[in-house]
């Protein structure tokens, strides 16, 4: 790929309007993105937001009410084979194809749609059945798969025609564990093995957009409320360093830690499991500083106080904080509930972020 | 893992990727029709239940038939024509059932959407499909033409062997562009498609002179030749599987009802042709008809 290569994706003032009744409902309202080849991009939103809408778009199965879109340089209205030959899509339940077929016939099947001679077609087929590890349902039919194996074999389905874009709707709706991180390591093996590769994912997971995406766009109500990296994206939100500490013991309880220059707030939290030493008891703290240089001052007045740590970790916002923030409501939560309708839009009437929920810790100690 | 599943026809860029000759076009629609074709003549060998369904049942209605024409001492011929009638019902069942609510059940399978997102033309599939229910109704057809004919004595003069095969061809390329033209209908009227179905099941039976000479029908049957491509076949193929009735088998020779055939071929397929790109365009600016959930 060259340094003028077109943008992978490219939208301009992109709006989608479902005509209904009684109102329309506005699915895009003016979405502006820039997906640069190689990357690897996220779509972040509740139901309603607009993410499935943008990506019917992308892949032409939608056309747009007004604005543009553009796939490597090529108009989602006017050149959709152009587009339909470099991309390819999976979407998360997918119960495509035909129940009576076997494995390895359904592919092929489907590779003869993306004109791949027949002989070639049986070859890839069976490359691709190997490389998501189906080789033993190889000659199973469709419809006795496990739904993990289903999707396995979606994945290959969508690596059929070689795409340069690869669209992913909630690839991992529905998986077990196991399952989830066999398709993730999947797509990361795909996308390493060409430079230049695209995709486009949109999850409901935030763990597994935060491990996998590169750049990540937060949308709601058909509107872009931000974009970034994951880490850009939590910075952003968090104005304090939070720190969690195991003690053996805290002489003077919490509220000698509030006094310490530097420090916001400090706080007892329930003691962690398997942080104790053996049936010890050890007290759990929350600490919130201006910045990280106030730890220094916290570690030396915690030796004075006779105290020793048994643990400290530096605990980061979440993908869901982040979300929390800027939506204004949890990711499940119903729209509209907790909504100010008069704050300036994407924005929360108590813009506290749940740092509380499960935070990304960094072990220090 | 093998070495390069991940790669397997590198391309310089997505640009080069993207520039098809019109060989290649060619080539993928070809493969589509052979790869859509493939699961319905895999589903011979597959589901064995058509056996029952589709050649018992037809055969025990022709033999109804052919039990009411010996009791009423009818020309022998007709029961050779309820024969030749209950081998061609296969293709009509095939294309009411199956042909003409195909796009809808792939709809709400999710099939359809990934059709239209793939590279070749959505006609390409659609010719897959007929192409493979001819397949699959031609062995249908022939077992019940066997059976009947040995178990009912009947005995065929054929004087024109190319045209009979001529018109039975012609007969089935016009039966399922009809079906192309009715699978688009169908994807349009959605939950509908079902009680349409059972709506023209019977009056197509009847109308076509599937168990009697169309030309019985009157102005009804001129009609029916005129607008249906199993009366009009049929009336062919019987002029031609019994050149030898002391009576007139048909209503326009067998050499004008071919042509009608070709007419309606190449009217059928235009229009299924004209209707699947209308359809999707439709489905891109509505949002709906390709999208499962919409």
């Amino acid at each position: 790929m060259s340094a003028t290569s077109p943008l992978a994706i490219e939208t301009r003032a992109l709006r989608r309007v479902y005509r209904a009744k009684p109102n329309d409902v506005v699915a895009l309202d003016g979405i502006d993105l820039e997906v640069v080849p190689g990357e690897f991009f996220g779509l972040l939103g509740p139901n309603g937001a607009g993410k499935t809408t943008l990506i019917k778009i992308l892949t032409t199965l939608l056309l747009p009410t007004t604005g543009e879109a553009r796939i490597f340089g090529f108009d989602v209205v006017h050149q959709t084979k152009q587009i339909r030959r470099i991309m390819n899509m999976v979407a998360g339940g997918e119960q495509s194809g035909y129940g009576i077929l076997e494995v390895r016939e359904q592919l092929w099947m489907f590779s003869q749609f993306y004109g791949l001679g027949s002989r070639d077609g049986w070859r890839r087929v069976d490359e691709l059945i190997d490389a998501v590890g189906l080789d033993e349902q190889r000659r199973q039919k469709v419809s006795t798969l496990s739904t993990g194996q289903r999707q396995k074999m979606n994945f290959a389905r969508g690596l059929l025609n070689d795409p340069w874009i690869f669209f992913l709707d909630e690839p991992t709706l529905g998986l077990d564990v196991s399952a989830a991180r066999a398709v993730r390591e999947l797509i990361l093996s795909w996308k390493a093995a060409v430079p230049g590769r695209t995709v486009l994912l949109t999850s409901h997971y935030m763990a597994e957009v935060d491990e996998l995406c590169e750049r990540i766009a937060i949308v709601d109500h058909g509107r872009v409320l931000a974009i970034g990296s994951p880490a850009e994206l939590k910075h952003r939100i968090q104005r304090e360093s939070i720190f969690r500490l195991e003690l053996d013991r805290l002489d003077g309880g919490t509220a000698s830690l509030a006094r310490l220059p530097g420090v916001v707030a400090a706080s007892a939290a329930a003691s962690d499991e398997g942080h104790g030493q053996g049936d010890r008891q050890s007290v759990s703290v929350n600490l919130v500083l201006e910045d990280d240089a106030a730890l220094g001052g916290v570690v030396g007045a915690l030796g004075g106080l006779g105290a020793q740590i048994l643990a400290l970790r530096k605990s980061e916002p979440t993908l869901e904080d982040v979300f929390v923030e800027l939506v204004g409501r949890g990711f499940d939560d119903a729209p509209d509930a907790s909504r100010d309708e008069t704050a300036p839009k994407g924005r929360a009437a108590d813009p506290q972020p749940r740092r509380e929920a499960e935070p990304a810790e960094e072990e220090l100690v | 893992m093998s070495g390069n599943a991940y790669v397997h026809r590198p391309t310089a860029s997505p640009q080069a990727a993207a520039e098809w000759t019109q060989r290649q076009i060619l080539m993928t629609n070809l493969r589509t029709v052979a790869g859509r074709a493939y699961p319905r003549v895999r589903g011979l060998a597959r589901e064995k239940s058509w056996l029952f369904f589709e050649i018992l049942l037809p055969f025990l209605t022709t033999s109804a038939f052919v039990f009411v024409y010996r009791a009423l001492q009818a020309p022998p011929e007709y029961v050779g024509f309820v024969v030749l009638g209950g081998a061609m019902t296969a293709f009509w069942l095939n294309v009411i059932w199956m042909m003409a609510s195909q796009l809808w059940w792939e709809k709400s399978q999710g099939n359809l959407e990934l059709y239209f997102a793939a590279p070749m033309d959505i006609v390409a599939v659609l010719l897959g499909m007929a192409v493979g229910g001819m397949v699959m109704s031609s062995s249908r057809a022939a077992v019940v033409l066997v059976v009947a004919t040995v178990v009912y004595g009947v005995t065929f003069a054929v004087d024109q062997w190319l045209l009979l095969l001529a018109v039975f061809f012609l007969t089935l390329t016009a039966l399922y562009g009809l079906g192309m033209v009715l699978a688009s209908l169908f994807l349009m009227w959605g939950r509908e498609a079902y009680h349409l179905t059972q709506f023209l099941q019977e009056p197509v039976y009847f109308v076509s002179g599937l168990n009697f000479p169309v030309g019985r029908l009157g102005m009804l049957g001129a009609l029916a030749i005129a607008l249906l491509p199993l009366a009009v076949g049929l009336d062919a193929m019987r002029q031609l599987a019994f050149a030898d009735a002391a009576y007139p088998v048909g209503t326009p020779p067998p050499e004008v009802e071919a042509l009608i055939l070709v007419v309606m071929t190449v009217v059928f397929l235009s229009l299924a042709r004209w209707m699947l790109r209308t359809l999707e365009r439709l489905a891109r600016r509505e949002g709906r008809l390709t999208i499962r959930w919409q």
